[in-house]
């Protein structure tokens, strides 16, 4: 398993060694017919015994959650989205500053808590401050040819990448590709060790506080050996996440973009469908409405890997900078 | 409209995604953009207690430019027939119709009759109010004759047609803009959307919840969906329809085999002690002996009844027990039995999978009622507020109820959840489906049928060898079911369901249609429209045959009443002639070959009756139904447009203002349902509304409902961390505009006040919320869910205790979703203090403890009734 | 990025949309601990250095001193790794595998070797002072060679103990870390000569630990030159905040320590102020250094509006 590659499309299972691997399964998420019910959130918990994630108001309008986590690995993010032509609105400058301190403890710690945005912070004009979150936020200021108010909603998960950095990076095998090509950490290895965290793109695998271990999405790897559809899938009423092989939903996903464009939905996109990506496409994929960083996805996601060969071989120069200067200091005669 | 279905039904929501899906236009009708308006094409934003308007307006639309479905109309409405010349409008009396009696402030609806049945109606119709005699409607029409004078040119100035026309003629799109706050090109879009959906090949489904049923109008409210769809066509056809979202699993249930207080199964009325002295009075008042339609057949379902009542000691003799039947008195709704308990007139209680505590309106009253019991019985499973309030309640910290001297015992019995226990689930579309137990119920937690049935037969042990009277009911009750499960000791619920299937006495076979009922005893059945359920022997609920293996009616997943029927009235999916009205919208149709109905549902017609049949002269009951009357349970065998009889307040829906209104009716001098039940006491003040003074002092609207996260009084939720954590705390949603105008800042503390008490929660400040204009007038509108109470992981105010009591006169449903207020930042004040800040808001707005709220307010050349 | 209206004053470059100021990607769950372990590791590495040159060149003081500075900077290193942990007794799963694309795996065992020689190396140092005869007087006279053998080990591993854990915060998707991957080696390597050299100077004013600070800590002025300098918006956070403050005092130090070494001739004080001002500021570098990748995951910011250059200029 040492030996799969860094980047490009390529099968993971098979790359991880696996012989006869079953078709790749994945998500599909479809964030334009979710209902933000979050009953993705509850049946994943339920499914997988994660605990509660605290009991703060955060004021990001429906999102309670704040984001994922180690106790969240579903999130459903909702994004208000005034139209364009509304002008009435008092602006908020302080908004984030206001809406990040009520964030007593989202998420565990050190995991995220909102951070001041910035345009935000730096002061935009407006009769009177309200308090309101978003006031720089995606469409709040309007950014498109939208007429209507807009209520975006949007589950988020694990990506399952075809190139995980979190896999990559774990000095344990704690972390481990499975036969379906979905990326599931062992808790019984995890050490603790934190290095998963920081090299995922997407900022999902977290550390659970009181536990000490790295903990994520595991597209319910033990439902998946019986057969049985992940729980956050199952839950779903409208079949905004749609479990399957992936080969198939992507299909499916090219299908429905087409629909939608077709409809006048002209924001509509595929996000982590493309193997040529930087992660060499997502085991989870979506369809958004909106730039990605506005659900709080990076907009062009690279695993750091990628880059691994090129960072030994500058390590490697640099030790040998390191021995030549030695080798200088100490040359010559004694005086 | 009135429904938030992603949110409140999210489950069922996913019919709608899958028909937006395929290509079907989804349009949002709310005072605040939901989740539901997220996915909806389009949101109509609209003033809360405005929807008649609305409404009207579409109606008006629909007359004035003539896009109503003609043929279908004149067949299957009740729009050609001729009203009586004594009827006068609302348009005529400023608000009120003919017949208005200021003592009792209901109607003599004599001159709302059909031209020449006058003398059959009439009466006061006090006694149908204080018993939500509509609520008998629910499975059929109110008594009608079936011979009556048409026009079927739709041009007599006294036809139903005209009556509507004339009604409606002011609820222009100009009128709606100003009454209910919508742009009118977005009501225009409305009305084209739904005329041009509507019609031989197109169908549009109207969807509803309690955001129509909970006003002081709600029936009405329904009743306006309900002439739009008969206008259109829309009734008994695929596609079509006017769907009501329950509140809570099992509520169609809960009707059909009621917990209501004035209805016994199947819809039969509770017998009042003065109308229905005999059986013979009983069964006639239901049957009406003369009139056509499958109504006539009532005794057979009331013998069977009372034969699963009381088995071998029903019989011939002693009118099947009939006698040991309660009477009514007068009104027991809910409201009525707070208001008694507060008075001392009620000692026992009990409560099960009820919270009123959190979940009914008027919360504080229902504490106080609660906290001045002898008894009260509380089956949860969870530690409810209702259980608690002794210790714990909002009125232990102002000193109106003192732990010490609280009188209430509380008995607190824990109840196994819905996947702890078998039975069934009756859904809005009437189905039944059968649910299996789970798990064993943790600890001492039962299932309401092991309670019931164990406290059944030790009540029946105790009464053993009593002689009273009173008590021979309970003896003489069929008290024996087979018991199963771990403990041996759960009744078996399939064997309940048996019962209420109904039996072949004689032969001991189940029944498989409520035909085989019997008038003479030889049938028994629990409910009569539920006959079938066990046909063959068979748990038809219990059915789970996947969609894609049969029919798109999937007749086999569940099994609905009556007989299994998908679509009720679908004899109006054929046209008069039987052929359907179009190969697109075919549902059921006359086979001309085979001489029967068919289709792809269960034909809600006579099997064999043809489309050509007329009854002779003198015809009666089912006989007297034409081959071509689609609505059979009704009276005439029509869908109704005017509604003659059934209704209290009125044959037509009018726009009236909710109880509590900042503004003032801008069609009518009457402002308010004249015919609204209310309790005027000095603990349950009403906020002023024009045209009384001082209604500035609570000058915003305010509406509840609820969030997905939340179940109702949230005993089933707040106790949840997993679901407790996603709306962890008490919020009001307010508009950008009220929170400058008001001072609130995102996420800080306001509270909220009316004339019953002050509330806080936290601020949620959104552009999902937007002031409206309302003739030359901001109206602002706040919104409050209302899940919170004093228990569980999280908690919070209750927002059902700003909610004062004033009641549909149909149904004695309370208006909870619609009141004034006003909304103030920071916290409210706690103890005693509270009760003095709140008690400085009602004198400020004039409202002394006597203070009553004036009910006619027509101006003074209106008429109090017909002169 | 899309455009947008002129309702509002513009922060140029600022411009970027998120999720309510949330991060995107995670900053590491480390705690300053990691921060000490880097200095200790390169601590540990600079001394092995001068211990073997010392040894070569026959410097018996400055190998001692260096011996001793690798082995402590290895206990202290591994207590810090072993200590952030969130099972710190599960640390021997980290020996279960070998995995080239985990720095951290890879650096693991290159700890575990480079301990196990550097602690021959420093026990070695005791031989002096065992008994002459008997078992350990046996040891008195084989662990001198093996102390030699093992310093040399040391020493051949050390430059790969202090560059790797460049490659460790690198092969991140923290912005700012990640960003620095091609000179962060250099720097890593830099300041561990640096602080070696800091050791070898307070231990006596000789010329090689002279050269070596200047070597050194040019090296790790010239890399973090390009990182502070070089890298558009990610170059931001290594002069905000704490962490501006910490590399701007850690580059005064370092020149200071350049200076006393390169100038301060035979002074035995002067030598000793350079080479704790090199130590200090070799420290001051590691933590600046894990502070501004720490801030520049927590800003999303850093995680658009490169990413979204990318996208729109590739």
């Amino acid at each position: 398993m040492a030996s799969n590659s860094l980047f490009g499309p390529i099968d993971p299972a098979t790359d991880a060694g696996y012989e006869a691997a079953p078709p790749r399964m994945g998500f599909f998420t479809d964030t334009s017919v979710c209902i933000g019910c979050k009953a993705c959130e509850v049946a994943c918990k339920e499914w997988n015994l994660v605990p509660d994630d605290g009991f703060n108001l955060l004021g990001q309008s429906y999102d309670n959650t704040g984001g994922l986590s180690a106790n969240s690995w579903r999130h459903v993010a909702f994004i208000e989205q005034p139209a364009r032509a509304h002008t009435t609105m008092p602006a908020a400058p302080q908004s984030n500053v206001a809406a990040a301190r009520t964030d007593v403890r989202t998420g565990t710690e050190p995991g995220i808590g909102p951070a001041v945005d910035a345009l935000a912070a730096a002061g935009t004009a407006g009769p009177e401050f309200l308090g309101m979150p978003m006031s720089d936020l995606p469409g709040r200021s309007g950014d498109g040819e939208r007429t209507d108010f807009r209520w975006l909603m949007m589950s988020n998960v694990c990506k399952h990448c075809t190139h995980a950095g979190c896999l990559d990076v774990c000095p344990t095998g704690s972390l481990f590709r499975t036969e379906f090509g979905t990326v599931v950490v062992q808790e019984d290895i995890c050490n603790g060790c934190g290095y998963c965290i920081p090299a995922c793109p997407y900022g999902v695998i977290d550390r659970r506080q009181d536990d000490g271990r790295a903990w994520k999405c595991t597209l319910c790897y033990d439902r998946l050996g019986d057969g049985l559809t992940p729980a956050c899938a199952k839950a779903c009423p409208t079949e905004s996440i749609q479990f399957g092989e992936l080969d198939v939903l992507r299909e499916r996903a090219d299908a429905r973009l087409a629909t939608l464009q077709e409809q006048g939905e002209t924001t509509a996109r595929l996000y982590g469908e493309d193997q040529g990506d930087g992660v060499g496409g997502d085991g989870a994929f979506f369809l958004l409405l909106d730039e990605p960083e506005v659900y709080g996805l990076p907009p062009d996601p690279e695993v750091a890997t990628k880059y691994l060969p090129d960072m030994w071989k500058r390590a490697g120069l640099a030790a040998l900078g390191m021995v030549a200067s030695a080798v200088v200091a100490f040359a010559g005669r004694r005086r | 409209m009135g429904s938030n279905m992603a949110e409140a039904h999210p489950v069922g929501f996913q019919w709608v995604v899958e028909a937006k899906l395929r290509g079907a236009k989804v349009i949002h009708i709310d005072p605040r953009f939901t989740r539901t308006s997220a996915l909806a094409h389009t949101f109509v934003p609209v003033r809360a207690g405005a929807d008649i308007a609305i409404l009207g307006g579409v109606i008006n639309y629909i007359l004035t430019n003539e896009k109503d479905f003609r043929e279908y109309v004149l067949a299957y409405t009740n729009a050609s027939t001729l009203v009586s010349e004594d009827f006068r409008d609302t348009e005529d009396l400023d608000g009120l119709f003919s017949g208005y009696d200021p003592e009792t402030n209901t109607y003599d609806q004599s001159s709302w009759a059909y031209q020449g049945h006058e003398e059959e109606l009439g009466g006061t119709t006090h006694t149908e109010r204080e018993t939500a005699a509509g609520l008998q409607q629910e499975s059929h029409g109110p008594p009608i004759p079936g011979d009556v004078a048409r026009d079927d040119t739709l041009q007599d100035p006294r036809c139903v047609y005209q009556v509507l026309k004339r009604h409606y003629a002011r609820y222009t799109p100009e009128v709606v803009a100003q009454i209910c706050g919508v742009p009118e090109e977005k009501f225009l879009e409305v009305c084209e959307a739904w005329t041009r959906n509507s019609g031989r090949e197109r169908t549009t489904a109207l969807v509803y919840s309690v955001g129509w049923t909970q006003h002081s109008v709600g029936v009405q409210y329904i009743r306006t969906g309900a002439i739009i769809q008969l206008l259109l066509g829309n009734m008994g056809r695929p596609g079509g329809g006017v769907m009501a979202l329950r509140g809570h699993a099992s509520i169609q249930g809960s009707t059909d085999i009621p917990t209501l207080f004035n209805l016994l199964p199947g819809y039969l009325p509770m017998p009042t002690y003065d109308q229905h002295e005999t059986f013979r009075e009983w069964v006639d008042s239901i049957r009406h002996p003369g009139q056509k339609g499958f109504w006539a057949n009532a005794e057979a379902y009331a013998v069977s009844l009372l034969k699963s009542y009381f088995g071998d000691a029903a019989t011939a003799e002693n009118d099947w027990g009939y006698g040991w039947l309660p009477r009514m008195t007068g009104d027991h709704g809910t409201y009525q039995q707070v208001m008694d308990m507060i008075d001392g007139k009620i000692k026992g209680y009990f409560l099960l999978g009820q919270n009123p505590a959190v979940g009914s309106a008027h919360g504080r009253a229902q504490r106080l009622g609660m906290a001045n019991l002898d008894w009260l019985v509380v089956r949860d499973p969870y530690m409810i507020e209702s259980a608690t309030f002794w210790k714990s309640g909002p009125e232990i910290a102002t000193g109106e109820i003192k732990t010490e001297e609280c009188r209430t015992e509380v008995f607190f019995m824990p109840a196994a959840s819905y996947a702890e226990k078998e039975g069934t689930f009756t859904q809005t579309q009437r189905m039944l489906q059968w649910r299996e137990q789970a798990v064993e119920p943790p600890g001492d937690a039962r299932s309401e049928l092991w309670f019931f049935f164990h406290l059944g037969r030790r009540i029946r042990e105790r009464l053993a060898g009593s002689t009273l009277p009173r008590d021979e009911g309970i003896l003489k009750l069929a008290w024996d079911y087979p018991m199963h499960g771990a403990r041996g000791d759960e009744p078996d619920a399939a064997e309940v369901l048996k019962e209420i299937n109904g039996y072949d006495l004689t032969t001991g076979q189940l029944l498989t249609t409520f035909n085989q009922m019997k008038p003479d005893g030889s049938t028994s059945g629990g409910c009569w429209i539920y006959t079938g359920v066990f046909a063959d022997g068979v748990n038809q609920a219990a059915r789970r045959r996947p969609g894609q293996e049969q029919s798109w009616v999937a007749p086999e997943w569940g099994w609905a009443w009556p007989a299994n029927r998908r679509i009720l009235y679908n004899r109006a999916s054929a046209d008069p002639d039987g052929r359907p009205w179009s190969e697109r919208k075919a549902y059921v149709w006359w086979d001309t070959e085979n001489n029967e109905w068919t289709g792809h549902d269960v034909p809600d017609f006579e099997k064999t009756k043809p489309p050509s049949y007329r009854p002779p002269e003198d015809a009666t009951g089912v006989q007297a139904i034409s081959g071509d009357d689609a609505f059979i349970m009704q009276g005439d065998g029509k869908g109704w447009l005017y509604a003659p009889s059934g209704l209290i307040d009125g044959p037509m829906p009018t726009h009236y203002e909710p109880a509590e209104s900042p503004a003032r009716n801008p069609l009518y001098g009457q402002q308010a349902n004249p015919t609204r039940k209310v309790y005027d006491r000095p603990d349950n003040l009403t906020n002023p509304s024009p045209p009384e003074r001082h209604s500035e002092i609570y000058p915003y609207v305010f509406t509840t409902s609820r969030l997905t996260e939340h179940h109702t009084a949230g005993g089933m939720s707040r106790q949840l961390p997993y679901l407790a954590e996603l709306q962890p705390e008490m919020f009001v949603e307010v508009s950008p505009q009220l929170a400058a105008e008001r001072g609130l800042h995102h996420l800080g503390w306001a509270h909220v006040i009316t004339a019953r008490t002050a509330i806080e929660a936290r601020v949620l400040v959104t552009d999902r919320l937007v002031p409206l204009r309302i003739e030359d007038r901001t109206i602002h509108q706040i919104w409050l869910p209302y899940h919170w109470g004093n228990e569980g992981v999280v908690t919070g105010d209750s927002a059902n205790d700003l909610v004062g009591l004033a009641l549909d006169p149909n149904v004695l449903i309370q208006e909870s979703k619609v009141g004034t207020c006003d909304i103030q930042p920071g916290r409210r004040p706690i103890g005693p203090a509270l009760l003095r800040y709140v008690a400085d808001y009602q004198q400020r707005a004039g409202l002394a403890p006597d203070h009553h709220t004036p009910i006619v307010t027509t101006s003074e050349d209106g008429n109090h009734g017909e002169q | 990025m899309s455009p947008r209206g002129g309702d509002r004053p513009m922060v140029p470059r600022a411009q970027f949309r998120s999720y309510y100021g949330r991060p995107i990607v995670r900053p590491a769950p480390w705690r300053e601990d990691v921060a000490a372990y880097l200095f200790a590791g390169g601590l540990a590495a600079g001394s092995a250095l001068l211990a073997a040159g010392g040894q070569l060149t026959g410097r018996p003081a400055m190998r001692r001193a260096g011996r001793a500075g690798a082995m402590a900077g290895t206990l202290a290193s591994t207590y810090f790794l072993i200590n952030d942990l969130g099972r710190p007794q599960r640390f021997y799963h980290m020996l279960r595998v070998f995995k080239p694309t985990s720095p951290m795996s890879v650096g693991t065992w290159v700890l575990s070797a480079f301990g196990a020689a550097a602690g021959a190396a420093a026990v070695a140092e005791a031989a002096p002072m065992l008994p002459r005869r008997g078992t350990l007087g046996l040891a008195r006279r084989v662990l001198p060679p093996v102390g030699s053998a093992a310093g040399y080990a040391a020493a051949g591993l050390a430059p790969a103990l202090a560059t790797y854990t460049a490659v460790l915060l690198a092969d991140t998707a923290t912005p700012s870390w990640h960003v620095a991957y091609p000179e962060l080696p250099f720097v890593f390597a830099g300041s561990a000569l640096a602080s070696g050299a800091g050791v070898g100077l307070i231990a006596g004013p000789e010329t090689p630990a002279k050269r070596m600070a200047v070597l050194g800590g040019g090296l790790e002025l010239l890399g973090m030159h390009q990182i502070e300098t070089g890298k558009g918006v990610l170059s931001e956070p290594y002069h905000q905040g704490r962490a501006g403050r910490l590399l701007r005092t850690g580059r005064a130090l370092t020149l200071a320590g350049m200076a006393g070494a390169a100038l301060g001739g035979r002074s035995r004080v002067v030598s000793a102020l350079s080479g704790l001002s090199l130590l200090t500021a070799s420290a001051l570098m590691r933590f600046g250094i894990f502070e501004a990748g720490m801030h520049s995951a927590r800003d999303p910011k850093y995680t658009v509006l490169p990413q979204r250059d990318r996208l729109e200029n590739p």
